[in-house]
């Protein structure tokens, strides 16, 4: 099981809920716009990962586990 | 839209003045409701889709089937609007819809991220600590919202905009007049008008001194309004609506964990002795119980949307009821219980979609310090007043405690 971690920035208004949930995976750039730092966390936990999906108020972010 | 039938129905915001300030919709109200999506009468005369399931709240504010803009005729309004006064909403864009929304929110998107608000933390600790400073010196007794709840989050607000502290009893006045659903509209009109003015005034000499300084507004100036991407008016609106939402909220918002935290000695305990994780935890406890945004969030549908199994039809009104889907039992276990252990994140006190507050990073920062550095100062700090007979802002739309007196 491999997660990949997507995320589409011009649908992020950059609320910094998934840099809150998961710093070492997410990132915001100077304008505040999401930056994903790690597009296969392996060995980061599913259930933060997946909270980072949920939470995120633009439905900016998609996790898919292949 | 009133006619016969939404006589009958149940009137919202819901309001019973003597009631616990813990309860945001009581038993009775609730009953009342027939359904997770169901009518309910407004003051204005007409009616709104009230909405209140966790999962519907969340699909409805991230649906780009409803309109925020409350000058679309058949919004759903609490109170009479002013007169037409164009002018007094340009900037104001938790108002406004798609690009026009999004070209101004993303201008202010990067100062209230995690790690700029971090850079401002030891900012807020020394306001804090002043504050405290300032009561421990004046001795007991003390109303915590006048010498605490509210000063800390102003004096916050006001340096990272660059407004001077010093006219704060000009701004919470008018912008405690915006918020009050029972103010007059032209009374409302007037304090829109004056702070509009004022921040005017601010933003011009910001404009014309050779140093626009290094604040919000001044940045803002500096890098968009001489760019020519931001228009002046547009830029007060911005500031008015920062101003008004970096105060209000978290002074309620600390007023009301105070009063909650000193009837639960273990829990103040466990915020003076824990560390920062445990506080953040609760933090977001305290966000999803408390939840001071209690007339919920307004909406329109501008084309059909199918909502919690109902259809709301093009132009009919929606309310997303914040603090019913924060008391979720599909969500939260025992959602009517407070638990300082739970992991309340999935809460929705910020709203959601979109319009999502810009500042929650800087709301939680000033929460977290605030409550931490009281519950160790003042680890005796306990109530001076009978908490039932606590005067409340029950016709604000920031829910909260007018006064707390305290003693310690």
């Amino acid at each position: 099981m491999s997660a990949h971690v997507r995320a589409d920035r011009d649908v992020c208004i950059g609320a910094g809920n998934c840099v809150m949930t998961l710093a070492r995976v997410f990132d915001q750039d100077d304008d505040g716009v999401v930056v994903v730092l790690d597009e296969h966390p392996d060995g980061e936990d599913p259930e933060l990962l997946q909270r980072a999906v949920v939470m995120c108020p633009s439905g900016a972010i998609t996790v898919t586990t292949t | 839209m009133a006619d016969v039938l939404t006589d009958r129905l149940p009137l919202f915001p819901f309001r019973s003045p003597d009631d616990d300030p813990f309860t945001p919709v009581t038993a009775a109200d609730r009953r009342r409701l027939d359904g997770p999506v169901t009518r309910v009468r407004l003051p204005t005369g007409g009616w709104t889709w009230l909405v209140t399931r966790h999962a519907d709240v969340k699909q409805m504010l991230r649906s780009d089937a409803f309109s925020a803009d409350m000058t679309r005729p058949g919004f759903p309004l609490l109170r009479t609007p002013p007169p037409a006064t164009p002018q007094n909403r340009r900037g104001g864009f938790i108002r406004m819809d798609g690009e026009e929304h999004l070209r101004l929110r993303r201008m202010l998107t990067a100062e209230f991220m995690i790690k700029n608000v971090r850079r401002i933390e030891p900012h807020i600790g020394d306001v804090v600590d002043g504050a405290l400073d300032a009561l421990v010196a004046a001795g007991p007794p003390a109303d915590l919202v006048a010498t605490f709840a509210l000063p800390v989050p102003s004096l916050v607000i006001c340096h990272l905009l660059g407004v001077p502290y010093s006219d704060h009893a000009f701004f919470q006045q008018r912008s405690a007049i915006m918020l009050d659903q029972s103010a007059d509209p032209l009374a409302v009109r007037d304090a829109a008008t004056s702070l509009r003015a004022y921040l005017g005034g601010l933003i011009e000499t910001k404009r014309t001194s050779g140093n626009p300084g290094d604040d919000l507004l001044g940045r803002l100036v500096s890098d968009r309004v001489r760019t020519g991407e931001l228009e002046i008016g547009e830029l007060i609106g911005m500031a008015l609506l920062l101003l008004i939402a970096g105060h209000e909220t978290t002074a309620n918002m600390i007023g009301l964990s105070v009063l909650l935290l000193l009837q639960r000695p273990a829990v103040w305990q466990r915020l003076r002795d824990g560390g920062d994780a445990e506080a953040d935890t609760l933090v977001e406890e305290l966000l999803r119980y408390l939840t001071i945004v209690r007339t919920g969030l307004p909406r329109q549908a501008i084309r059909d949307v199918q909502i919690g199994g109902r259809l709301i039809r093009a132009g009919e009104p929606a309310t997303a009821l914040l603090s019913l889907a924060n008391r979720d039992d599909d969500v939260f276990d025992d959602a009517d219980g407070f638990d300082p252990y739970r992991q309340a994140h999935q809460h929705l006190a910020f709203g959601f979609g979109v319009h999502q507050c810009i500042g929650q990073p800087l709301a939680r920062a000033e929460l977290r310090i605030a409550l931490t550095r009281l519950a160790r100062r003042l680890p005796g700090l306990s109530l001076a007043a009978d908490p039932a007979q606590l005067p409340k802002r029950d016709m604000s739309i920031v829910y909260g405690l007018a006064e707390l007196p305290v003693t310690w």
